[in-house]
């Protein structure tokens, strides 16, 4: 902002990282990830803005190899002495490590192997928003949800947020990308209900230019999800076909991107570890990460290593067909990088996946619903994390959504657990939905239904 | 970190085109982190932040800047970015001039992390491996991880406050996976306190391996859990995480103050029963949730939330403390100076009861006896919650007899808080990270072994 950054944000990030990746000495490399974001947030409540945050965040990660052993320092600052000190101390840190004949960066035959996509990110009219704006709309969302059913009670937070990140990755062996993006969202969270009684929703609208934003769908949402749960009940326990709301088919798909994780898989620590070419899901299941799809959240041209992203096949018609890497597990299992790192500034390279997606089937969601005769409808989840493992498979989770029967939306029900394990949901898997949704977050939502699980109530 | 004339001065000009109150939280993080994985120690990471915030407040709105700049420049482009947020174009409020106030510390650190070998933290690291490769052939993978960190902060307003804390923590992780004829199972075991590296004179690492180790070793044999409701017995330390969970967050005031929470208006009233007594305490030396002060510079205290199963308090931050026209509690906090603060808790304890804990046990004719729990979530405007059980076992006839399956355990605060029937005088800890609108903070949780008289389990047998 001023001092030694100001003159820094002059500079090119690419700049500062091919710098930093020339501080390697005789027999290193080294390299940089370079970040610096500018965002907004506003939050606003009850009609007045609760708060206005305005934020720039400059980092910088270096990794350093020194005879096989690898080190890792960060700094929030780009300050070259700052950055000089972040670099020694990796250097130090390395000589900790274990030698392992897998370390490595990406060489230019990893880099070459696919061309980049040509994706454009950047929205340049989001930085020039007038703050007054972006209170406005934070203050429309939260009015029209207010607005819109008698039975919204309040509305628990409403809030604005944007985003601009850019980020230059560089190292000693040539290798050098750099990325931009803007991301801009509404959110409201409503409270139906009158008495003792209170039931919540979410909705929310998401893209990379203000105009994206759409205060009606966001506010919209908010409150189908929170009225039609009032009066909802906790049913009996028993075993029931079960339908993902979109929304918690990306939750799901994110349990499943960890798992298909090269790193996972070479720790022994996936479902899927040793099971390639095999029946993993039922037929109806291909399941891809594309992160060269402009209209997905996590859209980018190149991974955290700086290497092109692409189309990854991991299951084709219920087959398992491969895991996603970055170039230390590609290398130690034999293959290649798919383009896969993802980080922040203050880690090292980890395997995920940006644009996970099921390929949609034909059928709406209504016409899934009309097929019947009774279902649970799963509108959200929680616990996901503390009530799966994707170790050992087994999965439970709160949730609450409606009844389905006869093929329309019947009473409905909360404080309920649904149960099953990760391979068996697969295998489940009776329909994909027509509607793919890109979300925010690394993968898309869709319509699923799942032939059985176990619901766990009164 | 930074001069008084400056920070007074930088208050100045936060205030200077309005507002009723401003303040300056700046902070310096150093972390080191090591991971021990696959065989292997895997890299030494070392991490260096810095930077101030500013906050400007006028009447419903806060205005929020940071940098990472501490030069007097960098601070008064915060300043006043913060201040155009919360503009009225009048004078703002009176400036008290600064005075120091000293913090007691909860706990005097003996062994800066910093000034430690890094070969010393390694060694810890293939300690742990061994020994919780030694608990049996079918422990296949263990990671092991190191993690140490001291955060100083210094915070001045224009209330005339100006106060620093030195906050030095430490922790170890241990993930055993273990291979049987039904999969893999896994086991974890992470306690971390706000302690120097001396955390290692009372707990070794070979010790939590092999907790981390046995808990993987054990579900081998675990058959499901059940489905539907059954009542349900905590070990002490194991479910303190359901309190902080199923009341704590609902105990917050600025959730209470949106009308968010299960327990607006409701001091004063029977909420749970009346063997629950419910105690955030910040100050508890050497807990995971603890320092001198909070991060508005309040002093860290221990607030009783629920006496007897009557809720006597919530918990306040500053804002939301002077609307009301009372003191804060000592829970603002923040995840790093790039956040605004909010409420948040610290250490939440239940407090131990009388009776004898294997009485307890004994006195259950069918249940769940749970011994580790994962992570939770509620929704405080329902108090619904859910939290996932990461150690259990039957018990049947009074007796603890198999292991069973990870499952998740959901509930009602309000109706769970009631349901407690039984409370034993024993009591343990445990550490964690409490997430808020994205804010991760260090929180302890704890609890004497206590029953449940029925909660849902979500298992998958029948």
């Amino acid at each position: 902002m001023s001092g030694q950054s100001a003159d820094e944000s002059k500079i090119a990030l690419g700049d500062i990282a091919r710098r930093v990746a020339g501080l390697a000495q005789s027999g290193e490399q080294v390299e940089a990830y370079v970040i610096r974001s500018r965002s907004t947030e506003v939050k606003v409540f009850d009609g007045e803005v609760e708060s206005l945050s305005v934020a720039e965040v400059e980092g910088v990660g270096v990794r350093l190899l020194l005879d096989h052993r690898q080190g890792y320092a960060w700094a929030g600052s780009l300050d070259p002495d700052v950055v000089a000190e972040t670099v020694a101390e990796a250097r130090d840190n390395a000589s900790f490590g274990t030698q392992d004949e897998a370390y490595g960066f990406p060489e230019r035959a990893d880099v070459d192997a696919v061309a980049a996509p040509d994706l454009d990110l950047w929205r340049e009219s989001l930085l020039s928003v007038a703050p007054e704006d972006k209170v406005a709309i934070a203050l429309q969302v939260e009015a029209a949800t207010r607005a819109a059913d008698p039975r919204v009670r309040g509305v628990e937070s409403a809030s604005y947020d944007d985003g601009a990140v850019e980020v230059a990755v560089a190292s000693s062996l040539g290798v050098e990308s750099s990325a931009r993006r803007t991301v801009c969202s509404l959110a409201s969270f409503a409270m139906a209900g009158e008495g003792e009684e209170t039931q919540t929703g979410y909705g929310f609208s998401v893209g990379r230019a203000f105009d994206d934003l759409d205060v009606v769908i966001a506010a919209r949402d908010a409150v189908e999800r929170s009225t039609r749960l009032l009066g909802a009940r906790q049913p009996a326990s028993r075993r029931i076909p079960v339908i993902f709301d979109p929304l918690v088919t990306q939750s799901l798909l994110g349990l499943l991107g960890s798992a298909l994780s090269g790193e996972a898989v070479l720790k022994g620590r996936s479902i899927f570890a040793g099971r390639e070419g095999e029946e993993v899901a039922a037929a109806n299941v291909t399941l891809v990460d594309d992160p060269t799809i402009p209209d997905a959240f996590g859209a980018a041209t190149n991974d955290g290593e700086g290497v092109p992203t692409r189309r990854v096949e991991l299951i084709v018609g219920g087959r398992l067909q491969g895991f996603l890497h970055n170039v230390y597990t590609a290398r130690r299992s034999s293959t290649h990088t798919t383009g896969s790192a993802m980080r922040g500034f203050k880690s090292t390279p980890a395997v995920g996946a940006r644009a996970l997606h099921l390929l949609p089937g034909v059928k709406s969601p209504e016409a899934i619903l009309a097929t019947m005769p009774e279902a649970l409808y799963v509108q959200s989840v929680s616990g996901l994390h503390s009530g799966t493992n994707p170790v050992s498979g087994d999965f439970s989770v709160g949730a609450e959504g409606l009844m389905v029967r006869n093929g329309a939306f019947a009473e409905p029900v909360r404080e309920i657990t649904i149960a099953s394990t990760l391979p068996r949901m697969l295998l489940d898997i009776t329909e994909v939905g027509a509607d793919l949704t890109w979300l925010p977050g690394g993968a898309a939502g869709v319509t699923l239904l799942l032939s059985d699980m176990t619901m766990s109530g009164v | 970190m930074i001069e008084e004339s400056v920070m007074s001065r930088t208050l100045h000009r936060a205030l200077a085109k309005g507002g009723d109150f401003a303040e300056v939280f700046a902070e310096d993080r150093r972390s080191s982190a090591a991971t021990f994985d696959d065989g292997k120690v895997e890299e030494l990471r070392s991490g260096r932040e810095r930077g101030a915030g500013v906050r400007v407040v006028r009447g419903e709105t806060t205005g929020y800047a940071h940098t990472a700049d501490l030069s007097e420049a960098g601070l008064g482009e915060a300043a006043e970015a913060a201040a155009a947020a919360a503009s009225t174009g009048g004078p703002g409020a009176t400036i008290v001039p600064l005075t120091r106030r000293a913090n007691t510390p909860p706990h005097d650190v003996k062994v800066l992390p910093e000034g430690v070998e890094k070969a010393r933290k390694v060694e810890m690291l293939t300690r742990a491996d061994d020994a919780a490769r030694s608990e049996g052939d079918a422990v296949r993978q263990v990671t092991v991880s190191y993690a140490d960190g001291r955060r100083r902060i210094l915070v001045a307003n224009s209330d005339g406050l100006l106060t620093e804390d030195d906050q030095v923590r430490t922790r170890f992780f241990v993930n055993a996976v273990a291979v049987g004829d039904t999969g893999m199972q896994t086991g974890m075991e992470a306690p971390g306190f706000t302690v120097g590296f001396e955390y290692f004179d009372e707990h070794s690492p070979e010790d939590i391996a092999k907790i981390a180790a046995a808990r993987a070793l054990s579900k081998l044999t675990a058959r499901p859990a059940p489905s539907g409701k059954v009542p349900v017995v905590l070990k002490r330390g194991a479910g303190g995480v359901l309190f902080h969970e199923a009341c704590g967050h609902g105990l917050e005031a600025d959730l209470v103050g949106r009308d968010a929470s299960v327990f607006r208006g409701r001091v004063g009233e029977q909420v749970a029963s009346p063997l629950v007594t419910l105690v955030d305490d910040g100050g508890l030396a050497r807990e995971w949730g603890a320092s001198a002060i909070d991060d508005e510079g309040a002093p860290a205290q221990r607030n009783v939330l629920i006496e007897d199963g009557v809720l006597t308090d919530y918990m306040w931050d500053l804002v939301r403390a002077r609307k009301e026209g009372r003191a804060s509690s000592g829970n603002g906090r923040r995840e790093t100076y790039q956040h605004l603060p909010m409420v948040r808790m610290t250490n939440t304890f239940l407090m131990p009861g009388e009776d004898d804990p294997d009485d307890i046990i004994r006195q259950t004719p069918y249940g769940l006896y749970c011994v580790a729990l994962g992570g939770g979530q509620v929704n405080t405007a329902t108090g619904d919650f859910v939290f996932g059980i990461t150690e259990a076992y039957m018990i049947e006839d009074g007796q603890i007899t198999d292991p069973v399956r990870a499952a998740q355990l959901i509930g009602n605060g309000p109706e769970t808080l009631m349901a407690v029937d039984a409370v034993g005088r024993d009591f343990d800890t445990w550490a964690g990270t409490c997430g808020k609108d994205g804010q991760g903070v260090p929180v302890s949780s704890g609890q004497p072994t206590l029953r449940i008289r029925e909660m849902t389990v979500g298992g998958t047998a029948a």
